[in-house]
């Protein structure tokens, strides 16, 4: 069963839902689990969650590479590259690729008749093996910085996903593709927020998402506490199951500040994830 | 015309407080224009509830469709995407949407030509005012991509808006994160001020901001925001970054009279303006408008 941790509205709590859940589901069930940090422009997971690295792969695209020597400037190629990345000026007999905007999908490649572009691999990121309990339980994604192939990235961290049990998918924020790659991919939608405005209205964007990829969804307060009534109007309206509410305490800010797991830092909280993978996982087979 | 002075506000990880803080700049600015460029979740509108006079729709992504009249399902495509984006079930060829990524190769490569590029016209981008001057913002339609095109069309409008009302300021709410979105906010942007928290995640998230931002050489301030949460981590960031050379431009306590402004859909510049985060968002204010100053004298 693959379940995907996401938002709309960033730091809301989504990794200390993801971490918490995954640290709660390794130490107290029997469940094959495993975590990938999908986040990949800012990775953070790999700060509560305390493990030993193994082993790493780049993630690579083949971009290409035009030879001035044998192109004919027929334009061809700048014609076909949906994503600008080629510059040219015959007069100039200047032709190259921005390799930051290329997306290596290889059209230019394909309509060069003068044999004129060799591609090469370039690094656009970094998967991460770490050991937590048991081997590869915790997969970490990282795009380079200056990379604007997050989606990329991602889809490659989820590939690395086990064939069975229970895997975790730490979604970026937002709606747009990089959180349809990585909730496009999940059986269940864990949609954190929190009681405030910004909190509301990043939800219904997140519900309209989710509900347009048909997944199965439910919601988790975060900062729990300020009593924002139109929040808890609309997760009854909208029929939603409110899984659980994790309070908002001075306390659990600064363990979290700190890269503590909630669940360890405090125990009653422990009960808060038990409850929400009892209703989550609840009659399905993982 | 003198080019407006832009200022975008970035955090890498989000929630630290980005849309509250520009907000209160934007209370605190005299005739500028603002934009929000967090076109995924824009919030910014909550605060500053402006009245939209006039939108538009905005294409960004494209994706590929198959004619299955003209298909011979002679599996070219197929073999050529390297996005994994053809599925082929039954020799009946769909486009996987989510993860066509629009490139045209397969429209190009189709012998049958039964292959079409569909632009999608989902998001929108609004021109409003607001109490403080005029605002502008887009929102992404439901699953869209192509955020950074979205953003890089705000921050052009913005741009003309700021000339047309002869305003030299521009105040721009930014995306988290530092993909494709958040490099469009950077590029050609005056000043950069990136919020962060003391936090460790907060912390890690600033670090790959700011090596993001350093590729376009543009100066930034730094704002450590709910500085009070832990104090020895924001002594610990404050030294880090003096040995980085990276300034900080203020410390902002934390208060729950934040949240309660936002419940009132207002700024806390106006809600408490006697409370300790006003005294200090208008110290960082007067800092901001030298430097605004410094820099327009040196052109």
């Amino acid at each position: 069963m693959k379940i995907a941790i996401t938002s709309g509205k960033g730091g809301t709590g989504k990794t200390t839902v993801s971490t918490g859940l995954f640290h709660v589901l390794t130490k107290y069930y029997k469940y094959h689990v495993q975590l990938l940090d999908c986040d990949v422009e800012e990775p953070d997971c790999h700060i509560f969650i305390k493990s030993v690295k193994h082993d790493e792969q780049p993630v690579t695209i083949s971009v290409p590479e035009i030879k001035t020597d044998q192109c004919t400037f027929c334009g061809k190629c700048k014609a076909v590259c949906a994503f600008n990345a080629i510059v040219m000026m015959p007069s100039a007999k200047f032709i190259e690729v921005v390799e930051d905007m290329c997306h290596g999908c290889g059209a230019c490649s394909y309509v060069c008749k003068d044999n004129a572009i060799v591609e090469h691999n370039r690094i656009i990121g970094t998967i991460s093996y770490f050991d937590y309990f048991a081997r590869d339980e915790f997969i970490e994604g990282r795009m380079n910085v200056g990379s604007a192939l997050q989606t990329r990235v991602i889809r490659e961290t989820i590939n690395h996903a086990k064939k069975a049990g229970i895997i975790l998918f730490d979604s970026p924020p937002g709606t747009s593709c990089p959180v349809i790659a990585t909730v496009s991919k999940a059986d269940y939608v864990i949609l954190v927020t929190e009681p405030t405005p910004f909190g509301l209205h990043d939800l219904k964007l997140m519900v309209e998402t989710v509900k347009q990829l048909n997944k199965n969804r439910g919601i988790v307060i975060n900062k729990a506490g300020l009593n924002y009534s139109p929040l808890y109007d609309y997760i009854k309206k909208e029929n939603i199951a409110l899984l659980g509410e994790i309070p908002f305490k001075k306390e659990y800010a600064k363990a979290y500040s700190l890269g503590k797991l909630l669940p360890e830092y405090d125990p009653e909280l422990r009960n808060t994830f038990q409850s929400i993978i009892k209703q989550v996982v609840n009659g399905e087979t993982v | 015309m003198e080019k407006p002075f832009e200022i975008v506000i970035l955090s890498g990880k989000g929630g630290t407080g980005k849309t509250s803080i520009t907000a209160s700049f934007a209370a605190l600015a005299e005739n500028a224009v603002f934009a929000d460029c967090d076109v995924d979740a824009a919030d910014l509108h909550l605060l500053l509830s402006p009245v939209i006079v006039h939108q538009e729709k905005f294409a960004s992504g494209a994706k590929a469709e198959i004619d299955n009249e003209k298909c011979t399902a002679c599996g070219l495509c197929l073999e050529l995407c390297r996005f994994n984006a053809i599925e082929a079930e039954d020799e009946i060829y769909t486009i996987d949407e989510y993860a066509c990524e629009g490139c045209g190769l397969c429209v190009e490569a189709c012998p049958y030509a039964a292959i079409t590029i569909e632009k999608y016209e989902n998001n929108n981008i609004y021109f409003s005012n607001c109490r403080f001057g005029p605002m502008i913002y887009g929102k992404l339609g439901i699953a869209e991509e192509n955020s950074g095109k979205l953003v890089s069309q705000i921050r052009q409008y913005t741009k003309e808006t700021a000339l047309k009302n002869k305003s030299g300021l521009i105040i721009t709410d930014g995306p988290p994160g530092i993909g494709c979105p958040a490099i469009s906010s950077v590029t050609g942007a005056d000043i950069v001020i990136a919020i962060t928290e003391p936090t460790l995640s907060g912390w890690h998230d600033l670090q790959r901001l700011m090596e993001m931002i350093g590729r376009f050489h543009t100066p930034v301030q730094v704002i450590i925001n709910k500085y009070d949460l832990n104090e020895d981590m924001t002594n610990t960031i404050e030294n880090r970054l003096k040995s980085q050379n990276i300034p900080v431009i203020g410390k902002i306590p934390y208060d729950d009279a934040m949240v309660y402004a936002l419940l009132e859909s207002k700024t806390i510049i106006e809600t408490e303006p006697q409370s300790e985060i006003t005294h200090e968002l208008n110290n960082i204010w007067k800092i901001l408008t030298s430097i605004i100053y410094e820099s327009k004298k040196s052109i």
